[in-house]
């Protein structure tokens, strides 16, 4: 009788392990595209932290290490054509804002890091690039194709999201509200 | 001429021997190993990603590498979840155990009904066991039939 009992609190133990996995699963992916929601809905959510090894240096950066500043989170990788074309546009702003309160970081993700460094090399990337090979840290952003462009404000928040490629002048008003808000 | 046919047959076997041999690693690679944006078995794949990593699976085995080592590469690059099938070691061994545990727990299951079963059945037919009593009042009335 005792044995049947406990046989039956471990079949539900299962069960209920097995359910917590998926649940967990599931959150974790939705929590991604309610970030991008809630900022098209003008909310301002924490930005999800990380701590991702440097392309091309020694050491790991993680993003809550930069509040007080303007950060601008551009999601990249190698083989993505859409991120060539817009890699120079992206440099062009961060030099342009550079001394001014804001940092760029670009997060390759799902790349191969000796491809992200001959990206980097090839078009002059002077900001500082971290690898996100497993593209958890993408996930977590909601970033569904690459690539796509986030702006932090100093407090830690997200306040702007540009999916697909940008230009000068809608990254300059992305980092302008940043800093105003 | 048959002779020669053969041995024809033979050296241009030879030849092709490592060719083949390194296709069909590369293809047991492509199908241990997932493509991180499209979440196929990347021999199914054709995403630029999924084409990248076949060229670097491709370039590793002309280095001599082995298919374990490779994977790992891939690991290490795009970390465990690029893998088919999960590690069998921390929580990846939950994968592999957690499928022997149910059909251990379903054959437990069945046995249980199966012995619940036969002695129900048992029981059964010790209340379908004709009594004494019975018996000599069907002879009785069979008797009385006769008559």
């Amino acid at each position: 009788m005792r044995m049947r009992s406990a046989g039956r609190v471990a079949a539900i133990a299962l069960v209920a392990g097995l359910f917590l996995l998926l649940v967990v699963h599931m959150a974790t992916a939705q929590r991604g595209a309610a970030v991008a929601a809630a900022v098209a809905a003008g909310k301002q959510p924490v930005a999800p932290d990380f701590a991702l090894g440097r392309i091309g240096h020694s050491g790991t950066l993680k993003l809550s290490s930069l509040r007080g500043r303007v950060v601008v989170l551009n999601f990249w990788a190698s083989w993505c054509r859409a991120c060539k074309d817009e890699a120079r546009t992206i440099e062009a702003a961060a030099e342009r804002w550079r001394g001014r309160g804001v940092v760029f970081v670009g997060v390759d993700s799902q790349d191969f890091t000796s491809d992200a460094r001959a990206f980097t090399r090839r078009f002059g990337l002077t900001y500082t690039s971290v690898h996100d090979g497993p593209g958890s840290v993408m996930t977590r952003y909601g970033v569904t194709g690459m690539p796509e462009t986030w702006t932090v404000n100093r407090a830690g928040r997200l306040v702007d999201h540009i999916a697909g490629v940008t230009d000068g002048p809608r990254l300059d008003s992305a980092i302008e509200r940043a800093r105003r808000a | 001429m048959i002779a020669r046919s053969i041995a024809l047959a033979v050296v241009a076997l030879a030849l092709a021997a490592p060719a083949l041999g390194s296709d069909s690693r590369e293809q047991q690679i492509e199908n241990r190993v997932m493509c991180p944006t499209c979440h196929q078995l990347l021999v199914l794949s054709h995403s630029p990603v999924a084409e990248r990593m076949r060229h670097f699976i491709r370039e590793e085995l002309a280095a001599g590498k082995s298919s374990g080592a490779i994977e790992h590469d891939l690991v290490d690059q795009f970390g465990p979840a690029v893998l088919a099938s999960p590690p069998a070691a921390g929580f990846g061994l939950l994968a592999w155990l957690i499928p022997a545990g149910g059909l251990l727990a379903a054959a437990a299951v069945v046995l249980a009904f199966a012995r619940a079963w036969r002695r129900r059945s048992s029981a059964d037919d010790d209340t379908a066991e004709v009594s004494p009593e019975l018996l000599r009042r069907l002879e009785l009335e069979l008797l009385a039939f006769d008559e």
